[in-house]
């Protein structure tokens, strides 16, 4: 099948975009790396009236550091944040969850911005957005707001973006000195969405306890979680055997995960326990300073 | 939404074709520019075989209105084959039998193409990642994975004299 009719837009400047998406509303679709959007289309799942092509404005595509924190465009593809020696000095999560996305074809065009305006449950820049404590920095003719990301996922693919709102850029917490981190998923075949995934970050006190821990969930629900409850009751507790699994099956009891046609409810629990397990163990190895394969 | 003129460059050359807005870079290539090394598969960014580069990248036709490409340089699998014999990385395919029907192929070539330039002598476990990203339902992909070897270890040495 073929895409139905649009009409085709490319602006050259955010404030012609905006205008065009203010006046298209519901009847319009940005275009970013079109790499979820046009399967849609060509299975005319999406049928939009009007196509806003967001790749011909200027600055939209660029990777930003101040040391607390990282902010990258929403038109940055997969590939330059993969390949990003910041982002691999100070938020390593980033291009670890970028290089697992799909194909390097997909890579190549496809974006941040449109990966977290899709809100697929299980894809890795919305886990990474609800770890590192995201904001999405979203704009409209009526002006500027920042969306936490806990506020931005409301369920599979729908986000609090209201019509008319365009994301121009994603604002990540940089990870502190001796912070460690992990990122653990299981997929059927290379480049398939993850059935779970799950990530950690993880730093020790003075005292060798776990001083700041953040863990999020993929794939186990309509939108990523944040793991906020336990996160709280791990604060100060040894990291001795056992200590990431015990963690681990407690997410598992808490996480009410659905079946579907990839896997069951039960499986998805088991998956959970062995993922953030995992994740939690890469991440005191890293905050320790070794080397995790 | 009309047809519309869409100006094109493609392997070098300038092309003024018209076309709805709907219409996809590859068919467009294959139906208005008769460029017809560009195979089209499933249409959904999963097979592979309709790779070409957008400005040396790796690009999925089926993803991209041919529209969205004016201004952009756009590449083939014509675009990458010598005016006589064949590329390293074709030579390389030939000679491990690294296709059988050869639907693949082209994408094969232009993704790899791309590849081989960021990274220029991969290990076996580098190109399957990179070669998951294409389909191929006749070789079994190992003689692929040789091939590329092959072609990375000629161009580098092409380069080195
Ligand atoms: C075969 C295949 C495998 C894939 N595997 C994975 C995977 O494993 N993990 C993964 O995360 N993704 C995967 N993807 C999807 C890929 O990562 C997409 O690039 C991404 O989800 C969407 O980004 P995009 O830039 O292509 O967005 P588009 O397809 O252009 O847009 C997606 C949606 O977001 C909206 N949008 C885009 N940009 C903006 C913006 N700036 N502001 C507001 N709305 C916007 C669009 O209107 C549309 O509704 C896969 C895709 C394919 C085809
Ligand atoms: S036809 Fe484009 S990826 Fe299959
Ligand atoms: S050679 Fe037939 S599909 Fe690859």
């Amino acid at each position: 099948m073929k895409p139905a009719k649009f009409e085709y837009h490319a602006p050259e400047t955010i404030d012609e975009a905006l205008f065009l998406a203010a006046q298209y509303g519901d009847d319009a679709r940005v275009i970013a790396g079109g790499q979820s959007l046009v399967p849609m289309m060509n299975i005319r799942l999406a049928q939009p009236d009007h196509v806003i092509d967001i790749n011909n404005i200027g600055g939209l595509s660029y990777v930003r550091e101040d040391g607390e924190s990282v902010e990258i465009g929403a038109l940055t593809r997969h590939h330059r944040i993969e390949k990003s020696s910041e982002l691999m000095r100070l938020c390593p999560p980033l291009p670890a969850a970028a290089r697992n996305i799909g194909h390097y074809a997909l890579r190549e065009r496809g974006t941040i911005g449109g990966s977290l305006a899709l809100a697929d449950p299980a894809a890795e820049f919305p886990l990474m957005a609800m770890l590192l404590d995201a904001g999405i920095m979203v704009r409209s003719t009526l002006g500027e707001r920042v969306i936490h990301a806990s506020d931005f996922f409301v369920s599979v693919f729908t986000t609090s973006l209201e019509p008319g709102e365009i994301v121009t850029g994603i604002r990540f917490r940089a990870l502190a000195q001796g912070e460690g981190w992990g990122f653990r998923w299981l997929a059927r075949r290379s480049g398939d969405y993850a059935i779970v995934n799950a990530a950690a970050t993880l730093a020790l006190d003075s005292g060798g306890r776990i001083g700041r821990i953040a863990m999020a969930l993929g794939g186990v629900g309509a939108t990523p979680v944040r793991l906020t409850a336990l996160e709280q009751s791990a604060i100060g507790g040894e990291t001795i055997g056992g200590w990431a699994g015990a963690i681990a099956a407690e997410a598992a009891v808490l996480v009410e995960p659905e079946s579907d046609k990839n896997a069951s409810a039960e499986f998805r629990k088991e998956l959970i326990e062995v993922l953030l397990e995992k994740s939690l163990e890469d991440a005191l190895a890293r905050a320790r300073g070794q080397a995790v394969v | 939404m009309s047809k519309v003129a869409i100006k094109l460059a493609v392997n070098g050359e300038m092309h003024e074709i018209f076309a709805e807005p709907r219409k996809l870079l590859s068919d467009v290539l294959r139906e208005d520019l008769r460029l017809t090394g560009t195979h089209v598969g499933c249409e959904h960014g999963v097979c592979g075989s309709c790779t070409v580069q957008v400005d040396g990248a790796p690009s999925r036709a089926c993803l991209i209105f041919a529209i969205q490409m004016q201004g952009r340089e756009i590449t083939t699998v014509e675009g990458l084959t010598p005016d006589e014999g064949l590329s390293p990385l074709q030579q390389a395919l030939h000679e491990e039998h690294g296709l059988q029907c050869g639907f693949c192929t082209p994408g094969i070539i232009t993704t790899f193409d791309a590849y081989l330039r960021e990274n220029p002598d991969p290990s076996d476990d580098e190109i399957r990642k990179v070669l998951s990203g294409n389909l191929c339902r006749c070789t079994g992909y190992d003689s692929i994975v040789r091939a590329v070897k092959r072609a990375a270890r000629m161009i580098r040495e092409g380069a080195a004299e």
